[in-house]
């Protein structure tokens, strides 16, 4: 892989608070390494804005190896950059050429209001959780774990669900910032084991009202979400969430 | 003198005779203790939801957007349990003593022991809870075997382990979170301990998003915030995570156990230039198949497939025939520096070794066509077959490591060099999990633990999960049992007005400072004395020198740093910068503790003291003890002593030839 | 969980979606089965004789009923949820996902739907309201559609219109008809692979067949 250096024209959105109306800014970077990854880019142009006296960029970012789902940025039009399959801390700058204009937005929907610059609250997702993404098991109630075998299939199928990052990527690329994606991860994740099947229908019930209530969008199927997320969760889950919601309304007792 | 309360009575009943002993508090009096519990990670997430579920008052602050981004995420391997569902002869008896061993004696028997007996509770509680663990086709679970051990007992989700057990705790958070037994208090960074009559009453936190500073009271504090290695700049570890917490604990009378004991990982990629801002792991895994080699000649500048076999130095199974590979992390780590130190690194920055898959691609693709029972095969119809059993097996840190570097593993060696992963010291506790100060708690990483000075792999989220749900709920009991007294303090008293007033005076002084250098500079400048001088190997002489470049370096950062922002603003520069200055005197800690300790064990490698072979020389007979450092004034410390007793187990010198 | 929480939610409104989509696809195949006779070439006696039967008959009037009420539906509830969808972003983008992650007639159904709905209301005018007032919205004296179609497709911009029409409804039902499956929760690979393809075919093969019928009148294709 050959090496290379390259200047950039960054046109970064900058909003001082929730409250700010906020606008898009242009920035030069000079001889950034193609080995650099994209936010080690934005620390360099960070770095440059501190000495000039200038106010960094927010962004949220953590353990930068892609599985916190901290960070976000919506790069020339695509959630977490333009590579499948990957999060912005692990797309790297040999995606970009010498002389490219790079557009940086936050995550956009109304139940994630921008914090500051590129940093959105996604504390929606968590009330969502608490509405029902979880099997109410105290701690030392369990029985052995090998006292209940599951089919492999349905393990499996749960791991693929269950490898959500709550990035909010899906509701990024969502043209209506609907979270399904994000939700029906959790409802199936849960619904394939056992374990979860005694709190199935208050769980998906409970979840989508609570998506709802957020602000969140419906879901059309479109599929943007499933290519945009980085851990290439299925949109099959979505089916499977409606499934489970009208099993559930269906039977209801009340 | 430092008493670690262990209980009386034979290793494996003390355990059991602790729980039938300790003081409870009854159902109506939990509902009127408060307890605060800073950090979401495994340790954390785990204890704030048994403890909500217990019926207490739990406060809960994380400094990330959701406390679901701790960085126990990121682990990958799994978790180790001494459920014997392999029937190889695990026990717990087994997995206290590799995990005693593995730690170079210099753990503490008692609290290993516990670790042991309850690690099958986890895996119970973890399948219950959801987590979805890999399983055989007859539905059961499946294990893998890693280092330092001979059974198969870690249990894992892919290589998503980490993040599936984080999840499930999670999960159980926000579901106390549902029912109000715990609020939960995200972006919040917790900046002082409120100490009222010798006993933490509650913490000073900061709101992130608007800079406020807060007082929050608690019968109790715990403190799972996770370690230091960020403390090298260049870590494994997540971008915010720091010290802090576990810092102004220590500033305020708690204790720092071995704060030197470092952890250091062979296999991560190497760093790519002075822009990196973090490492990144390549699973312990990858050493099952993987042949790790550097040229024999020195400054070999031919491509690594240029260069033929008799040519290349498979030096871990030259120096370590027995156990070649798959020798420890520590053992490892050191051998690859050694290399590179005498000038056989590869890449352009010459600080990397190979680790090929070469041969691994050829011997399954063999197996494949053996399988078959196909003859005359040509040679890339083999390598094309054993790629996608490769493919099968380390697929997705393949595609990581391609992401990152650009290169294809499956064609070209990786390029891979050790970095600091863990950190086995930390705030020194007793039995209970209590800090030497009274109703001051750490869990997980953030106490000085339970691994010696070397941590075996898949532990880790063993021992945060162990804190969390299994031990914390006793010993806090039998703590609160005598709080019930105590009615909540207001936030109104004194020391909260008084400690509240040093935080804010703190971070005004750090933001009217107004120097030239960045936070980020001062950090590298840190991590670079660290790694050269405290790193993977040290001397009595680097060491001292490291300790006046910090002092030199402290006086640098609060002279001339450059903040920029307001401080009642999202400001992620100023939150930095207090981590950063925190780090700077842990950094001298470390180095002190380094310096005092005349052998070398563990993870902690001192070049004098080594046996002509260059393998570590432990002294039992004047450093079997944990160094627990106290806080006396600025660049002053006290160390204080645990005697280590080994009752049950005999150390020997560590061998892997 | 009330009824009225079912179907106020937005799983519950995109099954509302769901279910009257799929009767308003078993309507196209009634619909088209019958218009289909004017390929008879008979002068449009079968046709009339079909048209004859679902305008003079009860069970197709009252059935009518329930169609209208299905399609109703499915414009009220599927306009409010483009309205509702839209508020949720109030800031948009600079640059757009677009095409990459998705195809442009999945985002465009509110669009593609409107489109139609125009060109049902020009469709109704044409056919079904000379007829029905000619019924006197009874069981009437029908009038005969197969020489209405005749003189209604003599103008090359109601052909234009009608055909404009059918390839909107083609890119609605591409879209529609396996979306509605997965609202309805049909998840196994294996079905979803099979109702994609049928959603396919009849998505190209019914309004093909529609457009076809102004063509052919048109063009004096058939007599």
């Amino acid at each position: 892989m050959q090496h290379y250096n390259m200047n950039l024209t960054l046109k970064v959105w900058r909003q001082k608070n929730k409250e700010d109306k906020g606008g898009f800014q242009n920035y030069q970077v000079k001889d950034i390494s193609s080995e650099m990854s994209f936010l080690e880019m934005l620390d360099v142009l960070n770095e440059q804005l501190i000495r000039d006296g200038q106010d960094p960029i927010a962004f949220d970012h953590d353990c930068r190896e892609g599985i916190c789902g901290m960070c976000s940025l919506y790069i020339n039009g695509k959630p977490h950059g333009d590579w499948k399959a990957n999060t912005t801390c692990q797309l790297h700058m040999r995606a970009f050429k010498d002389g490219e204009t790079i557009v940086i937005e936050p995550w956009r929907a109304g139940a994630f209001p921008v914090v500051k610059d590129l940093v959105v609250d996604r504390s929606a997702f968590d009330r969502i959780i608490q509405a029902g993404g979880f099997i109410s098991v105290n701690t030392g109630n369990a029985v052995d774990g090998n006292s209940l075998p599951i089919n492999k299939d349905a393990a499996d199928a749960a791991f693929a669900a269950a490898m959500c990052i709550g990035c909010g990527a899906c509701v990024a690329a969502c043209k209506n910032a609907s979270a399904m994606l994000f939700l029906s991860a959790k409802v199936s994740h849960l619904a394939l084991l056992p374990q979860g099947d005694p709190e199935r229908k208050s769980r998906v019930f409970n979840m989508v009202a609570q998506m709802d209530k957020e602000g969140f969008g419906a879901c059309t199927n479109t599929g943007a979400c499933e290519a945009a997320c980085p851990k290439e969760i299925s949109i099959a889950n979505i089916a499977r969430l409606n499934k489970e919601y009208l099993f559930a309304s269906i039977t209801a007792e009340k | 003198m430092l008493d670690a309360k262990i209980p009386a009575g034979s290793l494996d009943q003390k355990w059991t005779d602790y729980k039938g002993h300790c003081k409870l508090v009854n159902p109506a009096n939990k509902r009127k203790l408060e307890v605060i519990v800073v950090g979401t990670g495994l340790a954390g997430a785990s204890a704030a939801a048994s403890l909500g579920e217990l019926g207490y008052k739990v406060k809960v602050f994380c400094f990330q957007d959701s406390p679901r981004r701790a960085h126990s995420i990121a682990a990958q391997g799994g978790i180790n349990a001494a459920k014997n569902y392999q029937n190889d002869g695990d026990s717990i008896f087994r997995l206290f003593y590799d995990t005693i061993k593995g730690g170079d004696y210099r753990a503490r028997e008692a609290n290993v022991h516990r670790l042991a007996e309850v690690s099958g509770n986890i895996i119970d509680q973890c399948v219950a809870q959801g987590v979805p663990f890999a399983r055989e086709y007859g539905g059961l679970l499946s294990n893998r075997s890693f280092g330092g051990t001979q059974v198969q007992r870690t249990f894992y989700a892919a290589g998503q382990t980490g993040q599936q057990l984080l999840i499930g705790a999670y999960q159980a958070l926000e579901r106390q979170i549902a029912l109000g037994n715990v609020k939960m208090y995200n972006r919040h960074e917790m900046l002082e301990v409120v100490i009222i009559d010798e006993k933490a009453r509650g913490i000073i936190a900061r709101d992130l998003v608007n800079g406020n500073l807060e007082r929050h009271f608690g019968h109790a504090v715990l403190l799972c915030t996770g370690g230091y290695g960020n403390v090298f700049y260049l870590s494994t570890n997540a971008m915010g995570s720091n010290v802090t917490a576990a810092w102004k604990a220590h500033k305020k009378g708690a204790f720092f156990g071995n704060p030197s004991f470092t952890q250091i990982h062979p296999t991560c990629i190497p760093v790519s230039g002075d822009h990196q801002s973090k490492l990144t792991l390549m699973s312990e895994s990858l050493r099952n198949d993987g042949r790790i080699w550097v040229p024999k000649k020195q400054g070999e500048t031919r491509k690594a497939n240029e260069i033929p076999e008799e040519e290349r130095d498979y030096y871990l199974e030259r120096r370590y025939p027995a156990f070649g590979n798959l020798v420890p992390r520590d053992v490892a780590s050191r051998a690859a520096k050694e290399r590179c130190d005498a000038g056989f690194g590869v890449g352009t920055s010459k600080q990397a070794v190979y680790l090929d898959f070469a041969d691994a691609i050829k011997r399954y693709g063999k197996i494949e066509i053996g399988k078959e029972g196909r003859e005359n095969v040509s040679e890339e119809e083999i390598i094309a077959l054993g790629k996608e059993v490769v493919k099968e097996k380390y697929g997705n840190l393949f595609d990581m490591y391609e992401k990152i570097t650009g290169e294809n593993p499956y064609e070209l060696p990786m390029r891979i060099y050790p970095a600091v992963h863990y950190t086995m010291g930390g705030l020194w506790v007793d039995y209970e999990l209590m800090t030497t100060v009274k109703g001051l708690y750490a869990l997980g990483e953030a106490n000085f633990s339970d691994h010696g000075a070397n941590r075996l792999g898949a532990s880790a989220l063993m021992q945060g999960l162990a804190d969390g749900y299994f031990v914390i709920p006793y010993t806090i009991g039998n703590y609160l049992a005598d709080e019930i007294y105590n009615k909540s303090i207001s936030t109104d008293h004194e020391a909260f007005v008084t400690t509240e007033k040093e935080v804010s005076n703190r971070i005004e002084k750090l933001m009217s400072i107004k120097g030239n250098i960045s936070v980020e500079t001062f950090h590298k400048r840190l991590g670079k004395i660290m790694w050269d001088k405290c790193g993977m190997a040290r001397n009595a002489q680097g060491l001292e020198q490291a300790i006046t470049e910090i002092q030199q370096l402290k006086k640098e950062f609060w002279s001339d740093v450059k903040i920029p922002g307001a401080i009642n603003e999202f400001n992620p520069e100023l939150d930095k910068a207090g981590r950063v200055a925190d780090f700077i005197e842990l950094g001298e800690l470390m180095c002190i503790d380094a310096l005092q300790r005349n052998e070398s064990c563990g993870g902690h490698f001192r070049e004098e003291y080594q046996t002509n072979e260059g393998e570590a020389l432990r002294d039992d007979s004047n450093y079997m003890y944990v160094s627990a450092w106290e806080h006396k004034q600025e660049h002053t410390w006290e160390l204080h002593k645990e005697t280590l007793n080994y009752e049950v187990i005999k150390p020997t010198q560590r061998n892997y030839k | 969980m009330t009824w009225k929480q079912v179907f106020t939610s937005s799983v519950g409104k995109k099954l509302v979606m769901g279910f009257t989509g799929i009767f308003l696809i078993l309507f196209l195949i009634v619909h088209v089965g019958l218009n289909a006779c004017i390929w008879a070439n008979d002068g449009g006696e079968m046709f009339n004789k079909g048209a004859h039967f679902m305008g003079a008959n009860w069970v197709p009037r009252i059935l009518e009923i329930g169609l209208f009420a299905g399609l109703l539906l499915h414009i009220i509830q599927g306009l409010l949820l483009v309205f509702y969808n839209r508020s949720k972003r109030t800031v948009g983008y600079a640059i757009n996902y677009g095409n990459r992650g998705s195809k442009w007639y999945s985002r465009s159904m509110g669009l593609l739907g409107t489109i139609i709905l125009l060109f049902l209301i020009l469709h109704l005018a044409n056919f079904w309201l000379p007829n029905r007032s000619h019924q006197g919205f009874l069981l009437g004296e029908e009038i005969n559609l197969y020489t209405t179609m005749k003189d209604v497709f003599s103008n090359i911009l109601v052909v234009i219109v009608y055909v404009f029409g059918c390839i909107s409804l083609g890119y609605h039902l591409a879209h529609g008809f396996q979306s509605a499956f997965k609202t309805l929760g049909i998840h196994n690979k294996r079905w979803h692979k099979s109702i994609s393809a049928v959603g396919l075919a009849f998505s190209i093969i019914v309004p093909l067949l529609f457009a076809m019928m102004p063509l052919s009148f048109y063009f004096g294709w058939i007599n």
